[in-house]
């Protein structure tokens, strides 16, 4: 069969992709994570990471990224849906795309200045007579920004899901008697699962190493895993430490896999091509 | 078009504002004469004019966009490919195997990738510069061209390409007219989620550049010791508003004379 | 599938025609000569008219790239791939650098400007005889503050740190050397202790400052004691320098009982190619003008006692940022502790870091 060989020749850059830069980056990390300062192998960075101040990292990290996620999806949704429903709703979608190419640092320090305590924000709330408040270095304005960066990742796949959805599906549904809330939860979710799977393990995992923001807009007061990596690598230049933490990090990320994975039956028909 | 309702258009409104503020925070400031972003002395055009007298910077953000635009271009067609060969893939658990290495790469910490990538690169003797960064930034954007694609490829019903084969298409026909349609518009959400990685990433092409070349992040970020200047925010501006206008302008010329659902449909 | 290919197509187009202008840029803005030097810098720490003033007089075409920690350009140039000329590494990176046998020796001969240099920041223990490195900017740790946001508060100590009329009001620089140092600081030990005991002392002091804390920074501490959103914070005499010169009601003061005395120093890396336009470089950024109107630019403590007699008296004899040198005495240099007890730092300061939140 030569239609079978031009298939796999498509495939070629794919793998190469995977053993160059994904199998052999995690071989020579898992390779480091075994070695101590010195060079002497040693499994103590793994007893290391048991310790209390990583599992607490841990913990939190993993807390901050179900916060950035929930909420980037609850209005990641219905921007999504309403996007759909608009007239130009490629435009709107493509102005949705455009903030997140303006350089990340530059927003940031932008955001520094909004939510200080003489910006924009503290001028509005003093004008309905709240009076200034803190806003910089809260747990608030770290989630607020880190959904502020991922939202465009979320909304584009549940776009993608919700407009090729038929809009008969939902006439019927109606018709038939459904409350809104049915229609929603029985008809249009199940059909755009996909689609806010694809936008969860899209801001999830990314989450779990953020790092520069930690710093910026939380002032180091929530410590991601990311950020213990980047320290590890950088300042400490222990890179089996490092190394260490980025393994169980892959590893996280492959038990998330596997929960938000292919369960649905769906799967099984397109796994077919005959 | 259906009725959009006014909570809906203020939901919508508020979601854009809150987008575009810290943007237009930065181009207000653009226009200040004292030197930072604070306090706001009186309007000036003269960090627009350092913008054209820096044919360095400028040099840099072409570098920026070149290599941003490419890699994007690449990664999506690889990662198509990729998402099209794991969808099809029958054997379950290796599909997920493959699925959870596609996604090593977004959960690594942005420092652990630049290391690795510029130990493969020195270890196989990549020369620095151009190329290491174009290819890193080509292989960091390829998970998320494959997480954009994939729910569409899963939506995408198997009778349509039973049909299509009963009809006597050829595997190439069936990819070409019936697959590669339906994806489309994950394909361009993939695209566009990898122009934002690469214009993002500041420690991966930190890592991997040399010679001379560099990106407009890297520059950014080194100026943060001794403070960002506001030609930068200038430049930015510039930026922003180019794009703005490519992207409202090639809309509306691709969708005169092309019937009006334009993006979504095949012709 | 038309559209998609046509896109492509489209990219592809845009890409080479920028790739041309680039290319054309490139060459009208380089130089006749064929001899590039790569300098590699932090990002805004030269006056870039000096870059072009020495491509003149040399004729070498000037790489300039930049870096943003000391550490991830140690990493560059270990891993080599590219052939900096000049680096410019604080001193602690200096001492490292050595160890690992990154530098290539300065041969003094061909920098007749050292002259220039004040004796008292040459010879210094993380570099003696300067073989390897040259002073480029110099500076100190210590407290900036608002007296205007203030009762009158003073910061002849690093106790006044802890004073809980300041609750949630003191900015932090994310550094574990310079924080764990500034406890072991206050409590009368050396900011380079080893001493366990000292050290945990100093960790124990810290953590009942968290209250006072507002947030551990980087840099962004510059635009944000600009922006009075704190009115105390630890920092580098430059960026201290930078923010006093945007809002005047700041102060800066070094306490008593002793801060960090830091140094940058130009340094010529292993990789080098332009072993001669290195030296050339070198001797050229020590020209008294030169440095001087280098120093204007930046806003640093320059070491260059030429320089600093041409530049304006009203910044050369403000003892906040040229401090007389009977004042340097507390001040302390920092040594290389070596990788573990820098790990022991950074551990001691992640323990203060999470308590604080």
């Amino acid at each position: 069969m030569e239609t079978k060989t031009t298939k796999t020749f498509y495939l070629i850059p794919y793998y190469v992709w995977i053993a160059l830069f994904v199998i052999a980056p995690i071989a020579l990390i898992a390779y480091y994570s075994f070695f101590d300062l010195h060079g002497n192998f040693t499994l103590e960075n793994y007893l290391n990471f048991f310790s209390s101040v990583y599992l607490k990292l841990t913990l939190s990290s993993f807390w901050y990224a179900f916060l950035i996620t929930f909420f980037t999806l609850v209005i990641a949704y219905p921007t999504a849906y309403l996007l759909t429903k608009t007239k130009h709703k490629q435009l709107w979608l493509l102005l949705i795309i455009i903030p997140s190419w303006i350089n990340l640092l530059l927003k940031t320090y932008a955001f520094i200045g909004i939510f200080g305590l003489y910006g924009p924000v503290n001028a509005f709330l003093n004008v309905f007579g709240i009076g200034e408040k803190q806003i910089l270095f809260t747990d608030f304005s770290f989630v607020f920004v880190a959904v502020y960066i991922f939202i465009p990742f979320m909304i584009l796949p549940i776009f993608n899901s919700l407009d090729k959805l038929n809009p008969s599906l939902i006439d019927a549904s109606r018709d038939l008697g459904a409350s809104s809330w049915t229609t929603f939860s029985k008809v249009i979710l199940p059909l755009t699962i996909n689609g806010v799977k694809a936008g969860i393990q899209a801001v999830f995992i990314p989450s779990l190493s953020l790092f520069m923001i930690t710093r910026l807009i939380a002032g180091n007061k929530v410590i991601t895993l990311g950020t213990a990596i980047e320290q590890q690598f950088l300042v400490t230049q222990n890179w089996g430490m490092g190394s260490t933490i980025a393994v169980f990090l892959i590893i996280f990320m492959v038990i998330i896999m596997i929960i938000t994975g292919q369960r649905d039956k769906g799967a099984t028909s397109n796994g077919n091509n005959k | 078009m259906e009725t959009t309702s006014k909570s809906a258009k203020f939901y919508l409104a508020l979601v854009f504002i809150v987008l575009y503020t810290p943007i237009i925070y930065l181009i207000f400031y653009s226009f200040n004469s004292g030197g930072s972003m604070n306090s706001f002395e009186s309007f000036t055009w003269e960090h627009y004019a350092a913008v054209f007298s820096d044919t360095r910077l400028i040099m840099i953000l072409l570098n920026t966009v070149i290599v941003a635009l490419l890699s994007a271009l690449i990664a999506t067609i690889i990662g198509v490919f990729g998402s099209i060969g794991i969808v099809f893939m029958r054997n379950k658990s290796l599909r997920r195997s493959i699925l959870s290495l596609n996604n090593v790469l977004i959960v690594s910490p942005d420092v652990v990738i630049g290391a690795s990538f510029l130990i493969l690169f020195t270890a196989i003797g990549v020369k620095l510069g151009f190329a290491s960064v174009l290819i890193s930034h080509i292989a960091f954007s390829i998970p998320i061209v494959v997480l954009m694609v994939l729910p569409k490829l899963q939506e995408m019903n198997s009778t349509l390409i039973d049909a299509a084969a009963d009809l006597g298409a050829t595997k190439r026909d069936i990819l070409t007219r019936v697959i590669i349609p339906f994806i489309k518009p994950g394909i361009f959400a993939g695209f566009f989620m990898a122009l934002t990685y690469s214009l993002d990433d500041f420690a991966v092409t930190f890592f991997v550049t040399g010679n001379g070349f560099s990106t407009l992040s890297v520059e950014i970020y080194s100026m943060a010791r001794t403070g960002i200047t506001l030609t930068i925010n200038a430049l930015s501006g510039i930026v922003f508003i180019v794009t703005l206008l490519l992207v409202v302008g090639y809309y509306f010329v691709s969708q005169r004379g092309k019937n009006p659902v334009g993006m979504g449909v095949r012709k | 599938m038309k559209e998609i290919t046509r896109a492509a197509i489209a990219i592809v187009v845009v890409c080479i025609i920028l790739f041309g202008v680039n290319n054309y840029l490139n060459q009208s803005s380089g130089n006749a000569g064929n001899d590039t030097l790569t300098i590699y810098n932090w990002g805004e720490y030269i006056d870039p008219d000096l870059i072009t003033q020495f491509e003149e007089e040399s004729g070498y075409r000037v790489v300039y790239e930049t870096f943003d920690s000391n550490e991830a350009m140690m990493t560059k140039i270990e891993q080599g791939g590219t052939s900096y000329d000049i680096a410019v590494p604080s001193e602690y990176a200096i001492e490292k650098m050595k160890e690992n046998d990154l530098l290539l020796e300065i041969d003094h001969s061909k920098i007749p400007n050292m002259s220039n240099i004040d004796p008292y920041f040459l010879d210094l223990a993380f570099d003696p005889k300067n073989k390897y490195s040259i002073p480029y900017f110099w500076g100190t740790v210590g407290i900036v503050f608002n007296p205007a946001l203030l009762d009158g508060q003073s910061f002849e100590s690093w106790d006044a740190l802890w004073d809980p009329s300041l609750e949630g009001e003191v900015l932090l620089v994310d550094g574990a050397r310079e924080i764990i140092g500034m406890g072991l600081n206050s409590l009368g030990y050396s900011l380079n202790s080893t001493d366990e005991k000292e050290l945990l002392e100093a960790t124990a002091k810290l953590k009942e400052l968290t209250p006072n804390v507002k947030a551990i920074i980087g840099d962004e501490v510059t635009q944000l004691m600009i922006n009075e959103e704190a009115s105390v914070a630890v920092t580098f005499s430059g960026q201290a320098a930078d923010m006093m010169w945007e809002n005047e009601g700041l102060d800066y003061a070094v306490p008593e009982e002793g801060s960090n005395l830091w140094f940058d120093n130009m340094v010529i890396p292993k990789t080098a190619a332009n072993v001669e336009g290195a030296h050339e470089f070198i001797n050229f950024m020590l020209d008294a003008e030169v440095a001087a109107q280098n120093a204007d630019y930046v806003g640093y403590s320059t070491p260059n006692t030429a320089a600093v007699a041409l530049m304006d008296e009203e910044v050369t004899s403000d003892e906040r940022f040229y401090p007389p040198e009977e004042s340097r005495e507390n001040l302390e240099v920092y040594k290389n502790l070596g990788l573990e007890m820098l790990g022991k730092y950074n551990e001691l300061f992640l323990e203060f870091k999470m308590s604080s939140n």
